[in-house]
């Protein structure tokens, strides 16, 4: 029973109350024992199958084409040709598409919760389809159905985009704003006096912002990384580039350009939750001391 | 509300009207059961069954094993290991595509860093019939983002697991087998299913990491959406990509309703 991390309370409550503990001591011990043994191999098991691939991933990206380390893939990349040119494509791509999703997800969200909790259920809705319609479902109907000034635009894929982001943007928006009495803070802004714009951005915002960032972060991660609309649409984003771009010593690049997507979307969700965890400490140390 | 919902049908319902209309009609325009017949048969059903089989393998395999993953982490005492795990599943279950093709090449492909250790003790896997260019190449690859994806939604059903019902059925004698036999695993199985339903939709729809893996060799319903999108079809039948695309539609549709289903189910004991 220890094994499953009983509280030690409970077992006093049980031992007071009379109640025979039907397991012997030894017993209990024992199977303790076989309990970490079996997490042990579940956790080597696991640990190995998702990380010597990023470590095989990072050693092949600093290596040189003879196998020497080497940061020359690294070094390489900006002036490989075509690269300049997929990376401020995704950019661009990527800034469009965080822009336009915040501006249509932030006061959607907030309106539906503030006037029209009863559509909540219909923006749940809405907001999975983006997972059960496929991508290459999406690209092969937008492609026929589109005009002709939008689909020669690289835009169209930001436009997809917010689609895709949508079920990251708005469950961490509603969550983030279930979690506050959002009427109340509204109310109160608005009675002293606070335009909509301030309460919108004062008020409201700062109470999203964790739930928002990492979201964010996601969606930057998801253009990012996105080829089916792309190559589709015969954009050279930068993961079709890495599928296209063939040299001689072209893998150690492709996968150097690979794993910094990887690395990157990791260092900025971490630093993100740290520095939120760390906000959230300093804020209550300064309610504790008040 | 209405700009959203005008973004939204421009974005999601156009196009899914325009596979459905597309996919009833011939070239002419006229409307037609011709592509639907096409791929009924010969290699574009061949496509749906490798993709139906890729789905389910990639679904019930990481589904176990996400699930014993999410448990053994859940019961740890390590709060540092569970926030690793947390940050880990968030971004692995969302790292499918093209960067995870190239870190698989590192690892598995014929000069792969864990072939030429396997090399080593004289087990190359590619000695032994394996293939990281085909389809059990590719489902080995779809559990990367398969397994954290398991973790990612099993564990909130994970901890709703109450540990005064462990406590009750122990007080009653039940060993660690009976709790789980008539305890654990009854309350737990609406949710592994419906989170193997979404795992199922999620290998189904994938197009990119099978695509850049096999540069489109391999016969799966999406990448041969993508070869006739690229106009590599016979004359006079370059609808039977949306004829494809309907299909998913439709098999995905019939998954996400399951799901409901079984969600409902889950909900009674967990919430």
């Amino acid at each position: 029973m220890a094994s499953i991390g009983v509280p030690i309370g409970d077992f006093i409550a049980n031992e007071e109350a009379g109640i025979d503990r039907p397991m012997p001591l030894a017993g209990a011990r024992k199977k303790r024992r076989r309990f970490s043994l079996w997490r042990f191999i579940v956790l080597f098991v696991a640990g190995a199958y998702f990380l010597i691939p990023i470590f095989a991933g990072l050693k092949f990206s600093l290596q040189d084409i003879s196998g020497r380390f080497s940061f020359q893939a690294i070094q390489n990349l900006p002036s490989a040709p075509g690269f300049s040119g997929a990376f401020w494509l995704s950019m661009r791509l990527a800034i469009v598409t965080l822009v336009v999703s915040i501006l249509l997800m932030v006061p959607t969200t907030i309106y539906v919760h503030l006037r029209l909790p009863r559509m909540r259920r219909l923006m749940e809705f809405i907001t999975i389809l983006p997972i059960v319609i496929p991508p290459i479902v999406i690209i092969a109907g937008i492609l026929p159905a589109a005009p002709l000034w939008a689909k020669s635009s690289p835009y169209l894929l930001s436009f997809l985009y917010v689609i895709l982001s949508m079920p990251f943007i708005y469950r961490s928006l509603d969550a983030g704003l279930s979690a506050i009495d959002l009427k109340t803070l509204v109310e109160a802004a608005r009675s002293l006096g606070a335009s909509w714009l301030r309460t919108l951005t004062q008020v409201i915002l700062p109470n999203l912002r964790p739930a928002l960032l990492s979201a964010m972060v996601l969606t930057l991660a998801l253009v990012l990384g996105e080829f089916t609309m792309a190559s589709l649409d015969l954009w050279t984003t930068i993961p079709v580039w890495i599928v296209q771009f063939n040299t001689a010593s072209s893998g150690h690049v492709q996968t150097a350009a690979s794993m910094l997507g990887l690395i990157g979307t990791w260092v900025f969700l971490t630093i993100i939750v740290s520095i939120d965890r760390s906000e959230s400490r300093k804020s209550r140390r300064k309610t504790g001391t008040l | 509300m209405a700009p959203f919902l005008i973004y939204t049908f421009l974005g999601l319902g156009i196009p899914t009207l325009a596979v459905i209309n597309l996919a009833f009609r011939n070239e002419n325009g006229t409307l037609s059961t011709s592509n639907l017949h096409l791929i009924s048969q010969g290699i574009y059903r061949i496509g749906f069954e490798n993709s139906f089989k890729l789905a389910l393998l990639t679904s019930i395999i990481p589904g176990i094993l996400g699930v014993i993953l999410a448990y053994t982490i859940q019961t740890s005492r390590s709060g540092l290991l569970r926030r690793l795990v947390a940050t880990a599943s968030g971004v692995l279950a969302n790292f499918g595509g093209v960067n995870l093709t190239f870190m698989f090449i590192a690892t598995l492909g014929s000069a792969g860093l864990l072939t030429a250790w396997l090399n080593l003790i004289k087990l190359n896997p590619w000695h032994y019939g394996f293939n990281l260019y085909s389809f059990y190449g590719v489902a080995f690859v779809y559990m990367y983002f398969q397994i954290p994806l398991m973790v990612l939604i099993i564990t909130p059903a994970l901890g709703g697991l109450r540990k005064s019902w462990r406590e009750a059925a122990e007080n009653m004698g039940a060993s660690t087998f009976g709790y789980w036999r008539h305890v654990g695993i009854p309350v737990l199985l609406p949710s592994v299913l419906g989170a193997m339903l979404l795992l199922f939709g999620s290998a189904f729809a994938a197009y990119a990491t099978a695509e850049s893996l096999t540069t489109g060799i391999i016969a799966l319903a999406p990448i041969q959406i993508g070869v006739v999108l690229n106009g590599n079809v016979v004359a006079g039948q370059t609808h039977v990509g949306y004829a494809i695309a309907f299909g998913m539609l439709v098999i995905l549709s019939v998954t996400m309703i399951l799901y409901g289903l079984v969600r409902k189910r889950a909900s009674k004991w967990l919430r």
